[in-house]
């Protein structure tokens, strides 16, 4: 085990790849010779060189359709957006060609394709880079969408999606790069994409948390053992689609209490899906309404405290689990 | 590719020429008048005739096959779509059978070709059989994509057809890409991407060509203007008429070609694959060309006048080539007849195996969604 920060682990998984099959390159703005706007890319382009590891214009659209066209020619493109907030431009090619080709084409011409980047919020970077966007494309069929919140997590999760024959949006979180977890030291280290991860075990609630609400969870789970002597699970399901709901269904027949903590708006969002599902396949099990702690109903402010008031954190998972333990 | 070759840059570029009679010296010309288009098409007819009496005779009559073929079996498309057996949008090729023809004449086996939702004649003429279009127009599970695609989504990855697309100009970057991989993989192939005029308009074709000429990439980005975006005129909706010299804009080699003649489209395609296999060097065509039909099925056509449909038709491209094949003394009317009943009888054995071809099992809803 090494103990690697989530951009190194990333940055590990895409050179693993990088040297394991020709056929992978990564594109995007500022990844090669300034070494990634995160650093993610950070050495690729010095050691792998301009057919690896490409810089592109300002054009999301546009290399996200190179991607496109590349992937269905036999290429395995990882394609970097700076932030998933500017993968919109890019979505016509991500939804109306990536995700719909294979089944247009009757199954002819799949799309191995990865779309990742910084999901959700940063540091004060106000309404236009704080969306996340998790919820948006796990709407689609025929994409996958996959939100590591760990450092083995990061790189195991990766490997897989960049093998994976299907276009898979990787969501990161620009707030936790820097945090540090230990990696086995594999060059074949890979975590299958669909299967959740109990992060820690409990009997008295289930958290279902993902990407930067998982550190949150943990946090408010420890706090919730030590002061009220609530045993709290939390779970990651680290694939948002395909969603290993029988994981989180299982936990809940355990717990009898769920909740959602996630960094995205609560309307239509990934937890409103885990709820209904939950719902479906446990009802008679649920001891509480299930409570989901989102992202406040309101584009991303920019003031320091508002920004604090929009997000979740860890006195508001604490409030969450209280109230479904009816404490 | 290196960056010492994707930078080295266009200082040194040649000038925009057209040598196949549409053109001057000093570039592009806008041949926007069909006047203008029938002057000069006489000026090179006789050049023209004499290159006819030096190609392959075979060539020379699959070339008009495919051509008399894709007419024949668009106008059964609208006819067995007047009675409903077709569902869906229905967008017809016919008028601008000699772009497909010429420009798909020209290419090798191992390149690709990729276009818009009006793909019915290029499928066919890149090899997906008339009765697989059809049973696919028809939504029956010998469809060319098992029913799921429908008109605007025919694909065939043996024969490197990458689609049928139905969002305006997504194809154009999606071609980018596959031009990248043939140049990454270095197999010698060039991309062909067809697109309308429309599509022009759209950020994704500028996108598309400063990355093709930035990187090099072997494509031939294909503009079949045929002057109207469904029903709104090029005039109405591009501040300039010219689309060829956009190309000037990304420092790319442009070139107008005219539509009805099929010698010229392929000419024309001709020059552009050897820039794009000996250069890898991308090239905009613009192909003059004009839709006999409305835009789709469901288009009752009153934005344009019939005068101006029936001038159009005067330079019809079956017509322009039968005539120059028989002054060329290569076929004669008796030729063209059997041709004609060859397309016919082949449009008839598509409908019948469209009409025999079952529907798709209902658990093909679900198949083919993920690899």
């Amino acid at each position: 085990m090494a103990e690697l920060t989530i951009r190194d682990a990333l940055n590990e998984a895409l050179r693993e790849e990088i040297i394991r099959d020709e056929d992978v390159f990564i594109m995007g703005e500022e990844v090669a010779e300034y070494d990634g706007a995160y650093k993610v890319t950070r050495g690729l382009w010095k050691e792998f060189g301009d057919k690896r590891v490409i810089d592109t214009p300002i054009t999301e659209l546009g290399f996200a359709a190179v991607g496109v066209g590349a992937a269905m020619a036999g290429l395995r493109p990882v394609i970097e957006f700076m932030t998933m907030n500017f993968s919109v431009l890019a979505s016509d090619q991500i939804i109306n060609h990536a995700a719909k080709m294979l089944y247009m084409s009757d199954g002819q011409f799949n799309v191995p394709i990865v779309f990742r980047g910084p999901n959700g919020s940063a540091y004060q970077v106000s309404s236009q880079h704080s969306q996340a966007f998790e919820a948006f494309y796990a709407n689609f069929p025929g994409l996958k969408v996959v939100m590591p919140s760990t450092a083995a997590d990061a790189k195991g999760l990766l490997k897989s999606a960049i093998r994976d024959d299907n276009p898979v949006m990787f969501l990161e979180q620009e707030r936790m790069y820097g945090l540090k977890s230990e990696v086995p030291e594999d060059d074949d280290f890979t975590i299958p994409l669909g299967v959740a991860d109990v992060k820690r075990e409990g009997t008295d609630c289930t958290v279902v948390a993902r990407s930067m609400t998982v550190p949150l969870a943990m946090q408010a789970a420890e706090q919730m053992q030590s002061e009220n002597d609530v045993s709290v699970e939390v779970i990651d399901p680290r694939t948002i689609k395909p969603l290993d709901i029988d994981t989180i269904v299982e936990s809940v027949k355990k717990t009898n209490r769920l909740v959602i903590a996630e960094e995205s708006h609560s309307f239509a969002s990934v937890g409103a899906e885990i709820s209904h599902q939950v719902m479906e396949h446990a009802f008679d099990y649920l001891d509480a309404p299930i409570k989901r702690i989102s992202t406040a109903e309101a584009p991303m402010p920019y003031a320091k405290n508002l920004e604090e008031l929009a997000l979740p954190d860890v006195p508001k998972i604490v409030e969450g689990i209280k109230e479904v333990c009816y404490l | 590719m290196s960056k010492t070759t994707t930078r080295k840059k266009s200082t040194t570029k040649k000038k925009t020429s057209s040598p196949n009679g549409s053109g001057n010296a000093e570039g592009v010309t806008d041949v926007v008048d069909v006047e203008q288009a029938k002057a000069e098409y006489d000026k090179r007819r006789k050049s023209q005739i004499g290159a006819i009496k030096k190609l392959d005779k075979d060539l020379l009559r699959e070339m008009l096959y495919q051509m008399v073929l894709g007419r024949v079996f668009e106008q059964k498309c609208a006819e067995v779509y007047r009675i409903g057996k077709i569902g869906g949008f229905c967008h017809l090729y016919i008028g601008q059978e000699a772009i497909a023809v010429g420009v798909q004449m020209a290419l090798e086996e191992r390149d690709y070709v990729i276009g818009s939702y009006r793909d019915h004649v290029q499928a066919m003429v890149q090899g997906i059989s008339p009765e697989a279009v059809l049973a696919e127009l028809y939504g029956r599970a010998g469809g060319n994509v098992g029913g799921k695609g429908g008109s605007m989504h025919m694909f065939s990855k043996e024969k490197n057809f990458f689609g049928g697309h139905g969002i305006v100009g997504g194809q154009i970057g999606v071609a980018t890409g596959m031009a990248f991989a043939q140049k990454y993989k270095e197999t010698g192939g060039v991309t062909v991407c067809y697109f309308g005029e429309a599509a022009v308009n759209q950020g994704i074709f500028h996108e598309s060509l400063n990355m093709a000429e930035l990187w090099n990439l072997p494509v031939i980005y294909i503009c079949e203007n045929n002057k109207y975006g469904m029903g709104t005129s090029q005039t109405r909706a591009m501040s300039i008429s010219s689309i060829a010299k956009k190309a000037e804009g990304y420092a790319m080699e442009g070139e107008f070609v005219d539509g009805m003649d099929v010698m010229a489209v392929r000419d024309a395609t001709e020059r552009a694959v050897k820039r794009a296999r000996d250069e890898s060097r991308p090239t905009l065509l613009e192909i003059r060309a004009y839709r006999f039909m409305g835009h789709s099925m469901s288009d009752p056509g009153k934005y344009r006048t019939t005068e101006e449909i029936k001038k159009y038709q005067e330079r019809d491209p079956i017509a322009l080539f039968q005539d120059s094949l028989k002054d060329a003394k290569v076929f004669n009317d008796k030729d063209f007849e059997e041709i004609l009943e060859k397309a016919k009888a082949k449009t008839q054995e598509a409908v019948e195996f469209a009409e025999n071809s079952p529907l798709p099992d209902e658990s093909e809803l679900y198949t083919g969604i993920y690899a």
